[in-house]
């Protein structure tokens, strides 16, 4: 067996394994814990792929910043006093279990039924070459420009919003 | 492709206010007066916008390589956005004081809000699309809970973020299953190859998710159940705010998807879902409505149903139709700024006076704000010759044209069961005598804000022809 | 050259890394506490060997005998956790350092780094982010109010100083126009260092690094009068010495991280000018290397007992609002630069 194939069934497993992990265990943090994990999994995922910015940004911000902040809520918030909210919500349980049985089929669909992407291209050194901080940077700066600028307004506001909900009084 | 200086400057009213945004800002970090200066500069602002674009509105072009859309039906938006906005910045003034949120990133918002619905009205790629749907709502999340001491007004900001993150979810779940079979973001290239896509149900479905989001974001039912919480508990301003420029660009962006409907002449798929939500938003809008005797969450359930007369347009799809949603956008803006700007002035503090009774016997407390609700209430009921009633004839029209009588003449029968819960306002004004008695406090700028509105909307009634001409003008493009 | 030989390179590479990483971290130890008692005029450790150059296994013989306690309230296997992480975050990090040019061994055309990875400065900034989780988890796992809010702490500081961490880098970036920190060293050729063309971008990443290792003036997390001992209050015996590890670990590594980025990494003009080439050149670039290390080092230490720890409102202000400005003039200036001289 070639290596990445190998390499693809270890981290494939882990991200399954962990996912379920994440949505079984009590304990809010044990579970975040295991989404980290999970991320992981997928950044390794994003690697094989030659995506390897995707794969770092997935590190840096996911499981660097998102998962900390929500580490540092849920320490400070004390959840294992909160009863489990799918057993005492049985509606809520059958909904979720519906949403994932369509994203389920969807997905089986696109992978066994579907049309492939128009993308799509079986060379392997382009693939490589648009995973690169640098191609996609310079798309970034040039045809993606606007966007970008207006995803920095986009910051701009929810800082200004998260301070006017957060700021202890206004004078 | 590497872009060139002219195209930034092609940009102009994005530039305006973006750099107004960064100006005002600055002008809040360093000055103590920040709350007195920063809302004229976003009136100035606004209207510097407003003006530019009615004035550049033949220079057509599309830019960077296919990503915004400047001139022509943008350039209507855009005027829309900020004549609205600047209204709403007027009658905030006084109205802050009031409410007890008296402080200068209020404005700060507002103006990010309004790029966010211009970058909505603007784009050309399904990626602008949400940049600039997030940048609105999540202005509007905030902007919805301004005033963190009031419970109603967290109660509105937690179900309005909470539905919004939801309707997102849609809407990105939508994108990306539209990108996963296209391998393209541009809207330009959809339309193109909208035959060959819709073959593929994956798209179909995406496109469905898509359009459901932003069923979500012009309040339509089935989707309709955050409306009337969101808009009672909100500052009355900010409800002004969203139910018009916040509809006004969630339709822009239905308009400009569905653009390949219609503009190709192949046929319209989606005339069953739009057709359903607008017979369903009319109806339910107006019944509702009737038992109401909060005046805002009165004019929320109107605001459901004018969704609906809308989604009438949306469901014919012609270009007579479209120009009319356009034209009924723009009338409608006025006209519930114009009703929203009069309650902001009656209500007192801690959300009093809201109720319908506190307008027993106004024509003898204040005549002119009255008159002016009644020119409000009349043009929201569609009574000749106001503005409301041409946006409702142009789109009936229109779905008259494609074959949709029916629905045509069940918008009728709905506008004619709301002209009863509009009217009862103006009976209570001027037939019933007053319950309570309070002073009402005139704002100078609050009130120009409702004679302003009061003139577009008599104007737009009486020479509709002079909008509806720029409208058919662009609608095209 | 064949799979099986890139694979024993590696590791021999590895070895000496992980092996020179351990003795310098024993001793960095020992140097502290004789660099402290040189601050306050005391003599420091002298008992164990030859002026107390044993000192530093000494210590660790007395950590690995002592009873491993852990806390009826903690959870277990987080608890243990830890200090893995805080370990496993800091010794991977060395992975992208080079330490020196290519070197031509029996044949052999090595050169000096674990791993030349074109995205190394990524690799070190993902790295650093998650060394955040070992303190975190600590704080956390040790059921203690003092650990809890040591963690706490620790993530928003880490998190903080990690903006104008990446944006001083942004800087260096600018102008190395690569993420491969060989090129980095490179690019800084001469006298072109960064901490002289970029002097301001230099300051902040220096004073970034302090807050990233929680070294004093930036020790919050752990801050004796008001947290007993912050995130590694429970913690005792081998598991302590893990964090204790860990702290001097990420010490070198961002010594080992200023000196690349800034200092022209195993540059050195004073070799360039004597003309030497060949091993003996690559000897004394290394050595250059080492030596730019050590003086780092021994920066962190004298700051160390210099100054006095920050309140913890006068820490966030100065991240946000001068270091974080202050990245980004950087920012402004290496642009300015670039367009003037085309650099």
């Amino acid at each position: 067996m070639k290596i990445d194939l190998i390499l693809f069934f270890l981290l494939a497993g882990i991200a399954v394994v962990t996912s379920i992990l994440v949505i079984t265990r009590r304990n809010a943090i044990i579970s975040a814990v295991f989404l980290v994990l999970n991320f992981f999994a997928l950044a390794g995922l994003y690697l094989l792929l030659n995506a390897q910015f995707i794969s770092v940004v997935q590190i840096i911000v996911y499981a660097g910043a998102i998962m900390v902040l929500f580490l540092f809520v849920l320490m400070l918030l004390r959840t294992d006093n909160e009863s489990p909210i799918l057993s005492d919500k049985r509606p809520l349980k059958y909904f979720a279990i519906l949403i994932s049985v369509f994203v389920f089929v969807q997905i089986a669909y696109l992978l066994f039924a579907g049309k492939p992407s128009r993308n799509i291209t079986p060379d392997e050194a382009a693939s490589i070459n648009s995973g690169t901080i640098q191609a996609i940077g310079k798309e970034l700066y040039t045809n993606y420009i606007i966007p970008f600028e207006v995803a920095g307004f986009l910051l701009l506001a929810a800082t200004i919003g998260a301070l006017v909900l957060a700021k202890k009084k206004f004078e | 492709m590497p872009s060139t200086i002219n195209e930034y400057f092609q940009l102009m009213p994005f530039l305006i206010i973006g750099i107004g945004i960064i100006l005002s800002v600055v002008i809040e970090i360093s000055s103590k007066s920040s709350k007195e200066i920063l809302p004229w500069f976003s009136i100035i602002l606004f209207f510097a916008t407003a003006l530019y674009s009615i004035t550049n509105i033949s220079e057509h072009a599309v830019l960077f390589g296919g990503m915004v859309e400047v001139g022509g039906k943008p350039a209507i938006f855009n005027f829309i956005f900020n004549l609205g906005a600047m209204l709403v910045v007027m009658s905030s003034i006084g109205y802050l004081k009031k409410y007890g949120t008296y402080f200068g990133e209020y404005y700060i918002l507002i103006q990010s809000s309004v790029l966010g619905m211009m970058v909505m009205a603007g784009s050309k790629d399904i990626l602008m699309i949400f940049l600039g749907l997030e940048l609105m709502s999540i202005c509007f999340y905030v902007l919805a809970g301004i005033n963190r001491n009031k419970l109603g007004a967290n109660e509105a900001a937690m179900k309005y973020f909470l539905l919004g993150s939801f309707t997102t979810g849609f809407i990105v779940y939508g994108i990306a299953l539209i990108y996963g079979t296209t391998g393209t973001t541009s809207i330009q290239n959809l339309i193109d190859n909208f035959g060959e896509y819709s073959s593929n149900i994956i798209f179909v479905t995406g496109l469905i998710l898509f359009l459901i989001g932003f069923s979500f974001k012009i309040a339509a039912v089935p989707f309709h159940m955050w409306v009337p919480d969101v808009y009672q508990g909100s500052a009355t301003t900010v409800t002004g705010l969203m139910s018009t420029t916040g509809k006004t660009a969630a339709f822009s962006v239905l308009i400009i998807m569905l653009t390949s409907i219609f503009t190709l002449n192949s046929a319209n798929i989606f005339k069953p879902y739009f057709s359903a939500i607008a017979v369903l938003s009319m109806f339910f809008g107006s019944i509702v409505a009737i038992s109401q005797n909060n005046l805002k969450r009165m004019l929320a359930y109107s605001s459901i149903s004018h969704a609906g007369y809308m989604a009438v347009g949306l469901a014919a799809a012609n270009s007579y139709s479209i120009s009319g949603i356009i034209f009924y956008l723009a009338a409608y803006a006025f006209m519930n700024i114009g009703a929203f700007s009069v309650i902001s002035i009656i209500e007192g503090e801690n959300d009093s006076r809201t109720d319908i009774n506190v307008y027993a016997g106004l024509n003898s407390k204040n005549p002119v704000l009255a008159a002016f609700m009644a020119l409000f209430m009349f043009a929201l009921a569609g009574i000749p010759p106001m503005a409301g009633f041409f946006g409702k004839y142009y789109v009936f029209v229109g779905a008259i044209e494609s074959n949709l009588t029916w629905l045509a003449i069940l918008g009728v029968i709905s506008s004619m069961i709301s002209v009863y819960f509009y009217l009862r306002v103006i009976v209570f004004m001027y037939f019933k005598d007053a319950e309570e008695n309070f002073e009402i406090e005139v704002a100078p700028y609050s009130l120009s804000s409702v004679v302003i509105s009061g003139v577009l909307v008599l104007m737009f009634g009486l020479f509709p022809d002079m909008l509806l001409r720029l409208i058919t003008a662009v609608v095209s493009l | 050259m064949s799979i099986l030989e890139i694979i024993v390179i590696s590791l021999i590479k590895i070895l000496l890394v992980v092996i020179v990483m351990l003795t310098t971290v024993a001793y960095l130890v020992y140097f502290e506490r004789k660099i402290s008692a040189w601050a306050q005029n005391r003599i420091g450790p002298n008992r164990v060997g030859f002026h107390g150059l044993l000192q530093p296994f000494a210590d660790v013989f007395k950590l690995l005998l002592k009873e491993d306690i852990v806390p009826d309230a903690a959870n277990r296997p987080l608890h243990t956790l830890a200090p893995f992480i805080a370990l496993f975050v800091s010794f991977a990090t060395y992975a992208v350092i080079p330490f020196g040019p290519s070197v031509n061994i029996f044949g052999y055309d090595i050169k000096l780094v674990v791993a030349d990875v074109n995205i190394g400065i990524l690799y070190v900034l993902a790295l650093t982010s998650l060394g955040v989780y070992g303190i975190t988890f600590a704080g956390w796992s040790s059921g203690s109010k003092y650990s809890l809010l040591g963690g706490v702490r620790s993530s928003a500081q880490m998190i903080s100083y990690e903006v104008s961490m990446g944006f001083s880098i942004a800087g260096v970036l600018l102008l190395s126009e690569s993420l491969r920190p060989i090129d980095i060293v490179n690019a800084q050729h001469g006298w072109m260092w960064n901490a002289i063309v970029q002097p301001i971008g230099f300051i902040t990443f220096v004073v970034s690094a302090f807050a990233e290792t929680n070294r004093l003036p930036f020790d919050l997390p752990e801050a004796e009068p008001e947290l007993v001992g912050g995130y590694h209050t429970e913690y005792s015996s081998f598991k302590f010495a893990g964090f204790f590890l860990a702290e001097y670990a990420n010490m070198i590594i961002a010594s080992c991280l200023i000196v690349t980025l800034y200092l022209g990494g195993w540059q050195n003009p004073l070799v360039d000018i004597s003309g030497l080439t060949g091993t003996v050149a690559t000897l004394l670039y290394v050595a250059s290397f080492l030596f730019k290390v050590a003086f780092m080092l021994f920066f962190f230490i004298w700051v160390r007992w210099s100054i006095p720890r920050f309140r913890y409102d006068q820490l966030m202000n100065l991240g946000w609002k001068v270091m974080f400005p202050l990245a980004l003039v950087n920012i402004i200036w290496v642009a300015a630069l670039i367009m003037i001289f085309n650099l």
